[in-house]
């Protein structure tokens, strides 16, 4: 079963990282994803770049809106995500504890709608 | 395997034993009839091992029923739904009477259900017995559903005492570890003063008034063994040493003759196991005990400077006792009277207020 890993951290604490912090953080999540990858529970995973680069669409009545920002301000936004192959939600949640972010932010974990199940 | 969770969750009420067990995946149904057969044969009389008559291995059993009870109290799910699931698929109890006794009404609590099953289908929560690498935080979470349960019905709903004891024996017999056997223990203990708790005008009745003659000795004594088998293990955690603390009370003849240090030396340990305030309001109540009033008041008030404890009766209570037996009248008044503002419990009600009638205050409150 898939599920998508959504990792809430506060953006800021990335701002305010030394070269040091940012190179151990990129070191845990390069060896966190080799280990996922390793495990076959990897199918792809991405870092965002911040929310003030956010744009947020709506269609009404036909007639297009973009607005700046995310869809809503919060204390943490998402930073990043992973599409994971778990056996379960037990085993999601084992994978998805083991993301750094998990650490200081916060792991939402989603499982993935299936369409096509026989 | 949580279609067919689902499926037997639902029908199981309605259909009653499956002639065919094999056929059903899951053994709610099982599981239920023989908790249900074993009541009957108690009731009967003598203790009867219904398992053999089962047309499968114990083992199998023994592991439906635990992934049943590790389903239910699964942490992903609502806490409500977890107490209210374990309730009626491990308990029998009804979603009403599940209801009555967590003052909500029984759709809001039907609706949680139908949310947190949707949830274990459609999240794959497995339904199963944890690994060992995830079995202490997930035993945790059980025995914290079994607890709530318990304290749920500690002045009002004896019966649901009575289950959650009931179902802390289960658990101990499928999992024996530690904690679970501490659970058990500290449940019984608790519950073999449940007839000296309260006078007959529902009045509560503190520890060292209580008539330890009507205490249930075969519950303590089972208790006490428990805590003896759980220390043998030598991992000790927060429900051992409450069970421990509760020990030592029990098997003491008054308050006067409670070794008081070996509290003070428990509530220490607890306290490194796991800090919080209400541990370390215990402890200070301990220590008044052992050396005096005095010191006692020094550590309430340090908690309460902290801020942690401003609003918990117990903590203004336990200060107004100390006040009161260094016959600092006026001040224990007014910390009696700030207790009995924050109290809710009729029969904790009831003692403050007696405590200000002895003490002369007015009655304004």
């Amino acid at each position: 079963m898939r599920y998508l890993c959504l990792i809430y951290e506060d953006e800021k604490s990335w701002e305010k990282a030394t070269e040091a912090d940012m190179k151990q953080g990129m070191a845990e999540y390069g060896a966190f994803t080799d280990s996922i990858k390793n495990a076959g529970k990897y199918i792809g995973g991405e870092a965002l770049q911040p929310t003030k680069t956010a744009t947020s669409v709506r269609v009404r009545n036909g007639k297009l809106s973009t607005t700046d920002g995310p869809y809503v301000e919060t204390k943490e936004q998402l930073g990043g995500y992973y599409l994971i192959n778990a056996k379960d939600l037990n085993d999601a949640v084992q994978v998805a504890s083991r993301i750094p972010g998990a650490k200081h932010g916060t792991v939402e974990v989603r499982p993935v709608m299936e369409f096509n199940q026989p | 395997m949580q279609d067919a969770f689902a499926a037997a969750v639902e029908r199981w009420p309605v259909e009653g034993m499956p002639t065919n067990p094999r056929s059903w995946l899951i053994s709610t149904g099982r599981f239920k009839a023989i908790d249900r057969l074993r009541k009957t044969r108690r009731e009967v009389g003598g203790e009867v091992e219904v398992i053999a008559e089962l047309p499968e291995e114990p083992h199998d059993l023994v592991d439906d029923r635990l992934r049943l009870i590790f389903t239910c109290c699964h942490p992903a799910l609502h806490p409500d739904a977890q107490v209210a699931m374990t309730l009626r698929e491990i308990c029998g109890l009804t979603t009403e009477e599940v209801a009555a006794a967590f003052l909500t009404t029984a759709p809001t609590l039907a609706q949680r259900i139908v949310r947190a099953k949707a949830k274990i289908r459609d999240a794959k929560i497995p339904y199963e017995v944890p690994e060992r690498r995830d079995l202490p935080g997930r035993l945790a979470s059980v025995l914290h559903v079994v607890y709530l349960v318990f304290n749920q019905g500690y002045f009002t709903r004896p019966d649901l005492a009575t289950e959650s004891i009931r179902l802390g024996r289960l658990l101990v017999e499928l999992l024996p570890e530690p904690e679970a056997i501490g659970l058990l223990a500290l449940m019984l203990l608790h519950d073999a003063r449940r007839a000296t708790r309260t006078n007959a005008g529902g009045e509560l009745i503190p520890l060292e008034e209580q008539d330890r003659s009507r205490w249930n000795s075969a519950q303590i004594q089972e208790g006490v063994a428990l805590v003896e088998r759980a220390f043998a293990s030598r991992s000790v955690g927060p429900y051992v040493l409450q069970a421990a603390i509760a020990a030592v009370h029990a098997e003491a003849s008054s308050s006067a003759a409670t070794d008081w240090s070996e509290i003070v030396g428990l509530y220490d340990v607890l306290l490194r196991a796991e800090p919080s305030p209400v541990i370390e309001l215990n402890r200070a109540a301990a220590i008044a005990m052992r050396d005096g009033p005095e010191r006692g008041l020094a550590l309430i008030d340090a908690i309460l400077a902290r801020g942690d404890l401003q609003a918990y009766h117990l903590a203004h209570a336990a200060r107004a006792d100390l006040l009161r037996r260094l016959g600092r009248t006026s001040d224990a008044i007014a910390a009696y009277t700030q207790a009995l503002a924050l109290a809710v419990e009729e029969p904790e009600r009831r003692l403050l207020e007696r405590r200000l009638r002895k003490l002369g205050a007015q009655e304004t409150v």
